[in-house]
């Protein structure tokens, strides 16, 4: 994956336009607001839906979270393209490995395994993933591999460029021990918190609960988010 | 891993040895006031939406080069299997290549496999091949199509990013032409709606853009097969204008006639025998 020039976007020829608006010369971004929330017995992740290239929203009704395997999830933010591409990777190192295991994959696994590509690469790549799921030996578990690879097992974590806005009412309001509802719930408020202020998030919330007897997914539409006194 | 498809061996990327080479010879060129020629670009207005039966792919067919119309009568939705077509938007030989590239690949793992080839693969083997250039590679691209598992529209990037939507606009013009999607779209339309719809579509595209317009294409893809019309509506700005010149011979007088024989001295033969057995 070498690449000649030393950027991390190199500008396509189609640059020089005169016809052509500046937003088409832009990568598609995944501006993006993402969550995961462990709790007993599963995790909890959420993410907006908008993609952005420049100030165009190419589309408003993304689903960022990708399915790794049958019980591990990920949560993409930063460059579409990179993040799409990192992912098929990794579905397919961990679907071998979970063949060759003859067991389902390990959350920890499928983290160290986007770890490693996103360190290797990290020149290259534009990506904040972060990887949650269940597995029979060690329940829910969240990881966070942000921009420049580091991995990190959190209890809760939050990614992308509206999860600035929601540092503080994560920290204020997480509790170890909540049940999935009152997870659910959490993460609809932070994402909805989020959505509201980052421009570069929005759409409907997408939720999804990820525990032993499998997987339940949920959408909140725009008009149906928690809405909030100041606005 | 092994592709029962792939040609194109996977090498890192484009390779730029040339690209001071280049700097210094555009420079060099008439002292720097000569420019080497842009491009050619489809400005572009793309759409596709799926409908009750199938996905219909429109298009204008006009391609620039900087304000220059250079083809008013430019062909934008490809052929990528009997099943799939791909509109193609971005810098005018990105689009074909990569379009070409691809329906080979899909006819040789069809030939292969024996299998008909689905809109996923077609996907994947874009993304895939626009991922690992980086970009540089100008092609946006709205591949739809019916396979077995039933209708499918999806968009690819440049740079490598898939989107699967029911409705899309690419291109220069995709803004104004995504206003009358988002407005007009309903899920399972009838056939007569949806290409209004898209012919809609391209039309506020071309009316809005600068790099849009001459006529409209329409390609409906549906189980049943597929309808390519081309053009599906003309532009009223049509000229009399004839492709071809040919005059009758005698029509440019000859004022004189000059002949100089050629005087061939012989330097050398051979003899060789055929065998006529």
């Amino acid at each position: 994956m070498a690449l000649c020039t030393g950027a991390n976007q190199t500008e396509p020829l189609s640059q020089h336009h005169d016809l052509v608006p500046d937003w088409t010369a832009h990568e598609v971004r995944t501006g993006t607001t993402i969550m995961a929330v462990e709790f007993d017995g599963g995790v909890v992740m959420g993410a907006d839906s908008r993609t952005t290239t420049g100030a165009y929203i190419a589309n408003r009704v993304t689903d960022k979270l990708t399915p790794i395997h049958d019980r591990i999830f990920c949560c993409r933010s930063g460059s579409a393209a990179d993040t799409q591409a990192i992912a098929d990777v990794v579905a397919y190192q961990l679907d071998l490995h979970s063949i060759v295991m003859n067991e389902p994959p390990q959350v920890k696994t499928a983290a160290n395994l986007f770890r490693r590509f996103c360190y290797r690469y990290r020149e290259e790549l534009m990506a904040g993933i972060i990887v949650a799921g269940w597995d029979k030996r060690g329940g829910g578990q969240v990881f966070t591999v942000p921009i420049g690879g580091m991995l990190v097992r959190q209890p809760v974590a939050v990614g992308g460029s509206g999860s600035s806005y929601i540092y503080g009412f994560v920290d204020e309001n997480f509790k170890p021990g909540m049940s999935k509802e009152e997870c659910i719930r959490f993460t609809g408020k932070a994402l909805a918190l989020a959505m509201e202020r980052d421009g570069s998030s929005g759409g409907v919330a997408r939720l999804a609960a990820i525990t032993e007897a499998g997987l339940e997914r949920s959408v909140i539409l725009g008009n149906q988010l928690p809405t909030f006194s100041s606005s | 891993m092994s592709l029962s498809y792939v040609l194109e061996p996977p090498a890192s990327g484009f390779s730029f040895e040339n690209s001071t080479r280049n700097a210094i010879v555009e420079n060099s060129l008439g002292n720097g006031n000569v420019k080497t020629p842009s491009p050619l670009k489809t400005g572009t207005t793309i759409a596709g939406v799926v409908y009750k039966d199938g996905v219909v792919l429109g298009a204008d067919t006009r391609a620039t080069s900087s304000e220059v119309v250079a083809d008013k009568m430019c062909a934008k939705i490809h052929y990528i299997a009997p099943n799939i077509y791909c509109c193609g938007a971005g810098t005018a030989a990105d689009t074909e290549k990569t379009t070409e590239m691809l329906s080979s690949n899909l006819a040789i793992f069809s030939m292969n496999s024996g299998r008909n080839p689905r809109l996923v693969m077609a996907a994947n083997i874009l993304q895939d091949m626009l991922f690992r250039h980086k970009g540089q590679i100008g092609a946006h691209l709205i591949l739809g199509g019916v396979d077995c598992t039933g209708s499918h529209l999806y968009t690819v990037g440049p740079y490598g990013s898939m989107d699967k939507m029911p409705y899309l606009a690419m291109g220069s013009g995709d803004l104004a032409a995504m206003g009358i999607l988002e407005d007009g779209f309903k899920l399972n339309m009838e056939l007569a709606d949806a290409k209004t719809l898209v012919r809609d579509a391209i039309h506020a595209g071309i009316m809005s853009d600068l790099g849009s317009g001459n006529n409209i294409d329409i390609c409906v893809i549906s189980r049943k097969g597929v309808d390519y019309i081309r053009p599906f509506q003309e532009s009223q700005f049509k000229d009399k204008r004839q492709r071809k010149y040919k005059y009758k011979a005698g029509t440019t007088p000859v004022l004189s006639e000059t002949i100089v024989p050629l005087k061939l001295d012989l330097v050398e033969e051979t003899v060789q025998l055929m065998e006529t057995a």
